[in-house]
């Protein structure tokens, strides 16, 4: 026995059979009392309860909500919101990001020491606070009655208020992705290998197709409204409180403008450090060629600042996603809220802890997925880059 | 011949050729010097010009004010900064945050940084933390846990997050790294997982959901198990970090060690670690701020930190209105803190960068 443990193989099979049992005994263990522990409240196990219905209601929400409707509808619901307040904090704070960092980086010593003053306040105090913050004061703003108006924006202690065209559903979910094609197919046929055309007739093409795009967007809103309504529908105060419109609640607005500014002043630095990292000889090479500083800036340091940065701008926007779960502090249902409510209300722990979970790690996958086929997209191949 | 220098440049000229350089240089400098001005004005004239610092008027001398209203701090600092903690007690509370502000300080003094002397300083410090706060020894009334609150609570959940989470973190990393497969698989599995969660999911299930799953003599007081949550996040978090900077150390320099004859123990304490330390002390130090950071979070699992006592002192009765200068207040003293130990963080790393130029 004492030979056999002097033998370095069996010694190591023994330690990781060790860990890895002592680890698996130990969730075990976790799962057996806490079955134990629910079925003295009386509680099955079993994800069953997806299909009941939830007897609570959503704030906010994209797709349509009751509180008929069952569990596994929520966690979709829940979802969604999380990925739509990602994409639009993502966004802003991107834009935020992009401004600040650039300032940071610009030869003008004043817009070097606003970027700066920026990124050092708002980067130093927890995010946390930044929504509580906003929260409060989205919060007090005026009643309905004495609204901020603007564009026929009513901006109120309720919420922000939008007009919104009168259209059916799916014919507005249509018109959103004929919009985004306008901004996307010039950029997709711009590219030289997709259309092997000189630059002037380029340009020609690539209008026409955003102008085809808008036009169907347009049609599409026109064909999908609601019949005896005026297109547009403006909010407008009825009685105590505001009618008509889209209402974006305070919970949104304030989490989204506290990603914006917060991950902007992270983003901020990222973008600096791609700026930085581009060789000072790429820019002197492209000066010499003799091209104008705005082309050596879109043809030469854009380009190997945004290859250097994609990496940790995707962790970033990893992080970013997942602080979204700060909904909770505010009320936003955003996925973890809606589990959190859901082990509340259910009781069903485990399964519940494990769809969150899965949740995030789909999330996380995916998003870091999409970064690394970005990333493979656009990094320089073979011999291009020369150290 | 002698070369003389040229002039220096008269400082009109000197202003000339810093902002007005070009016509888009002169743009971007009034712009940046528009909206400094205006940021600057606006702040002073809210928080210094037109605002009000005496309680003598109540909060109703402050409603009609157009400025900031700084009395709600000066009512209110000892909610904000102490909690539910008793009122007779709270010195106490105070000297418990000197004894963490100290311990921090005097662990980024180099004459410290040997795994002894800093053991003994956070040990000693975190020792009379937790007699300050909690009592029943020496004279001093007992005061439950549930009671902490403020600023003090804030830093014990950070100090012992760090403590936990530190020697976890380099644990984890070690075994990330070890050579036998099933090991350094699954620790990779926990730690991913861990990173790939957020935090508030994690402290939720510490403090909430965890209890159903523990025995009954295990379940312990919701603030060691948030504590050890948070501590898990930090350490999952850390370990990479710590792998990150073992993987900078040459290769040769653990050959070497084994060469000599080194045992395990003594080639990852005395070798790798160190070295392995000093690569990664810039990543370290941003991870602390960030936890510092996060430590706010556990507002959410209701605890009465900083962030909840500010939250108390201005929602309820007469100062509704001011929650701006209470946020404001909060801001400032998670400011202090995070930008000193960021400020320490680069002057760190300009230190240890000396010797490698």
């Amino acid at each position: 026995m004492v030979s056999l443990l002097r033998n370095q193989k069996v010694r190591n099979t023994l330690l990781q059979v060790l860990y890895v049992g002592a680890l698996a005994a130990l969730v075990l263990a976790g799962v057996v009392i806490a079955r134990r522990n629910l079925a003295e409240q009386g509680i099955t196990s079993g994800f069953d309860f997806l299909y009941k219905s939830t007897g609570w209601d959503v704030n906010f929400s994209l797709l349509p909500a009751t509180a008929n409707d069952p569990y596994w509808w929520f966690f979709l619901i829940g979802i969604i919101n999380t990925l739509f307040l990602g994409t639009v904090g993502l966004m802003l704070a991107t834009l935020v990001g992009t401004i600040v960092g650039l300032a940071r980086t610009s030869s003008n010593e004043l817009a070097r020491l606003l970027g700066r003053t920026y990124v050092d306040i708002f980067r130093n105090i927890p995010l946390i606070l930044q929504v509580f913050f906003w929260y409060a004061v989205i919060t007090h703003l005026p009643t309905p009655r004495a609204a901020h108006e603007a564009f026929g924006m009513l901006l109120t202690s309720r919420g922000l208020y939008l007009p919104i065209p009168n259209v059916g559903a799916i014919a507005f979910a249509a018109a959103i992705l004929a919009v985004i094609a306008a901004i996307a197919l010039p950029v997709w046929l711009g590219r030289t290998s997709r259309l092997g055309r000189p630059f002037g007739e380029r340009l020609g093409i690539q209008l026409a197709a955003a102008a085809t795009a808008l036009a169907t967007a347009a049609v599409i809103l026109a064909l999908g409204r609601l019949p005896d309504l005026p297109l547009l529908d403006f909010p407008a105060l009825q009685g105590l409180n505001l009618k008509g419109g889209l209402r974006i609640p305070p919970e949104f607005s304030a989490l989204a403008i506290a990603i914006a500014i917060y991950g902007g002043s992270y983003i901020a630095e990222i973008v600096r450090g791609g700026f930085k990292a581009v060789g000072k000889g790429q820019m002197e090479a492209a000066l010499s060629l003799g091209l104008s500083p705005w082309r050596v800036f879109t043809l030469v340091r854009l380009p190997l600042a945004l290859r250097a940065m994609l990496p940790i701008l995707a962790n970033q926007y990893v992080w970013l996603m997942k602080a979204t779960t700060m909904g909770i502090a505010v009320g936003f249902t955003d996925f973890f809220m809606i589990v959190a409510l859901t082990i509340n209300h259910s009781g069903q722990t485990l399964e519940t802890i494990g769809i969150l979970m899965a949740g995030f790690l789909a999330i996380n996958l995916s998003l870091a997925a999409i970064f690394n086929h970005i990333n493979k997209a656009i990094a320089l191949k073979g011999n291009q880059l020369r150290a | 011949m002698v070369v003389v220098a040229p002039p220096a440049p008269g400082k009109v000229e000197d202003l000339k050729r810093r902002f007005f350089a070009t016509p888009l240089q002169a743009l971007l400098s009034l712009i940046s010097l528009a909206i400094m001005a205006f940021v600057v004005w606006k702040l002073l004239d809210w928080a210094v010009f037109s605002a009000v610092f005496t309680t003598s008027g109540g909060p109703e001398a402050c409603q009609a004010a157009a400025g900031a209203c700084w009395s709600v701090i000066a009512a209110r600092w000892r909610i904000i900064l102490f909690g539910l903690y008793p009122f007779e007690e709270q010195w106490r509370s105070a000297l418990a945050c000197v004894a963490v502000v100290v311990m921090t300080v005097l662990s980024c003094i180099p004459a410290f940084w040997t795994g002894r002397r800093i053991a003994f300083v956070w040990g000693a410090g975190t020792a009379l933390y937790y007699v300050l706060m909690k009592g029943g020894v020496l004279g001093l009334p007992y005061v439950g846990e549930e009671a902490w609150g403020g600023l003090a609570l804030t830093l014990f959940i950070f100090v012992t997050t760090c403590l936990i989470g530190f020697p976890l973190a380099i644990c984890l990393a070690l075994l990330r790294r070890s050579e036998l497969p099933w090991i350094s698989r699954t620790t990779a599995l926990i730690i991913d997982g861990v990173r790939s969660l957020p935090l508030i999911s994690i402290l939720f299930t510490f403090a909430i959901v965890l209890p159903f799953a523990l025995p009954q003599w295990l379940v312990g007081d919701k603030l060691y198990r948030v504590i050890l949550g948070s501590a898990l996040f930090f350490s999952a978090y850390q370990a990479e970090i710590v792998r990150g900077g073992m993987q900078g150390v040459p290769a040769g320099q653990e050959e070497a060690a084994m060469a000599l004859g080194m045992s395990y123990w003594q080639r990852i304490g005395r070798i790798l670690l160190p070295q392995a330390m000093r690569n990664a002390l810039p990543a370290t130090i941003n991870q602390f701020v960030i936890s510092f950071k996060e430590t706010s979070l556990v507002v959410i699992v209701g605890f009465f930190e900083i962030l909840a006592s500010g939250n108390a002192a201005y929602g309820t009765g007469e100062w509704r209105f001011a929650y701006v200068e209470v946020y404001a207040f909060i801001a400032f003293i998670y400011f202090v803190f995070v930008f000193s130990l960021s400020r320490y963080g680069a002057f760190l790393e300009r230190r240890m960068s000396v010797g490698e130029r």
